[in-house]
């Protein structure tokens, strides 16, 4: 037995009754401290599922390139187009993330979301006049989609749906924001400036295009 | 000293000087330590990696820096709507040649067209030429598809290619705004002259790189 103790601690037993004290503690602490599983690309905050929803917007780039988006496609043509597309888009965020969350589905719809931001983007960038039933259509299919993966990614990671109603928080108050935002900028030059932005989130999805259909992927 | 005093989860104190037990404790703490952790499907890898690299990528060659920030330049000696459609053409069509490049679709010429571009847009800035939008655009358009087409075949193994893209993109745009940012000097009174020699100095860059090609 003294053997043993001196292999893994490594002193003395004269001094192993003080060293192991501080060492059995530093332990268990040290167990507490260790992270019980990695999930899918979901932040664990430590604060709970709603809080964990949140930040998986923030994380995950394809949602954050939508909603950045959307909210400003809508925030360019006016206010009542970025009412209609903010109730929109959060009413279908919800719905798609229910269905998401019921299901359950192993999909990863990469194709889908690139595809989603890309076309977002290049009209953004393009700066047509679209009417007002188009944009809040697209906000409306866009919220379903990345709803749906939400919802997925929440039943798959355990956080259920306080993790959604995080998500889906975090959407309203960020397409809001930055729909807020365009409107105040859609007169004048600043308007230009976000028709860069829109270019540059097109241009993230024309490369991700060519990422996804690269040779052995 | 604490633990000594306070009993903590209900475990007496002295028992942790135990022998056996603190043995137990320790060597249980260490099996946690080297337990192995949960792998999820999909989990995510490189992120950090891949938009560092997208970031650094435009900025690592001066024959790219050159070409972006010449566009800037010569925008700003063309004015409205030049200023600002020229950067928002450039990220898309350059996209499109990131896109061959990834899809392992081959371009001939590519370090010649990188070249040549800072060549052809260090004239323009350097003879302030006033070209027309359209033609404007589809030399700049030209010579993004080269730029693109390196950036996309350069993609370092094992990094996240949407968090490449975020980065790259972001980079060749804030150094087209640098380019547009220095350009501004046009409106001021020596400013035209500066920025001709700006375009003469990234002439001179280009004209290095197409020896540099050449040889």
């Amino acid at each position: 037995m003294r053997a043993a103790l001196r292999l893994p601690v490594g002193i003395t037993r004269a001094r192993g009754e003080v060293a192991t004290s501080r060492l059995a503690p530093a332990a268990f602490l040290t167990a507490l401290l260790v992270p019980g599983r990695a999930d899918a690309h979901l932040v664990n905050t430590g604060f709970g599922p709603f809080y964990d929803g949140i930040s998986h917007l923030f994380v995950t780039a394809p949602d954050l390139l939508v909603v950045a988006a959307l909210a400003l496609l809508a925030g360019l043509r006016g206010h009542a187009t970025a009412r209609g597309t903010l109730l929109a888009v959060i009413i279908a965020w919800g719905l798609g993330g229910f269905a998401g969350l019921l299901t359950a589905p192993a999909v990863v719809w990469t194709a889908i979301t690139t595809g989603s931001f890309l076309l977002l983007g290049a009209l953004l960038a393009a700066d047509r006049e679209l009417p007002v039933g188009v944009v809040i259509g697209l906000g409306a299919l866009v919220g379903l989609i990345h709803g749906f993966l939400n919802g997925a990614e929440s039943a798959a990671a355990g956080i259920g749906f306080v993790g959604l109603v995080g998500s889906l928080a975090a959407v309203a108050v960020l397409a809001t924001l930055i729909s807020a935002a365009a409107v105040s900028l859609a007169e004048g030059s600043t308007r230009v400036a976000v028709r860069v932005a829109g270019s540059w989130i097109a241009a993230i999805g024309i490369l991700m295009l060519g990422w996804l259909f690269r040779p052995g992927a | 000293m604490l633990f000594r005093r306070l009993p903590i989860l209900g475990f007496p104190p002295r028992a942790w000087t135990t022998p056996g037990r603190a043995f137990l404790l320790a060597g249980s703490g260490i099996v946690v330590l080297a337990w192995p952790l949960l792998a999820w499907a999909h989990e995510e890898t490189g992120q950090a990696a891949g938009f560092l690299a997208g970031m650094l990528h435009p900025v690592s060659g001066l024959d790219h820096v050159l070409a972006m920030v010449a566009v800037g330049f010569w925008g700003a000696q063309l004015g409205a709507p030049a200023l600002w459609m020229l950067p928002v053409a450039f990220p898309m069509v350059m996209a499109v040649g990131g896109m061959l490049g990834l899809m392992g679709i081959l371009l001939p010429g590519v370090e010649l067209g990188i070249a040549v571009s800072a060549v052809a847009l260090g004239a323009m800035v350097l003879g302030e030429v006033k070209a027309p939008l359209g033609a404007a655009a589809a030399l700049v358009g030209f010579f993004a598809i080269f730029h693109g087409h390196a950036h996309g075949t350069e993609l370092p193994d094992g990094t996240s290619g949407l968090y490449y893209s975020i980065g790259f993109v972001t980079a060749t745009g804030l150094l087209h705004a640098a380019g547009i940012g220095f350009g501004m000097i046009h409106s001021r009174p020596r400013g035209p002259a500066i920025l001709r020699a700006a375009g003469g100095l990234v002439l001179l860059g280009g004209l290095y790189f197409l020896w540099r090609v050449m040889a």
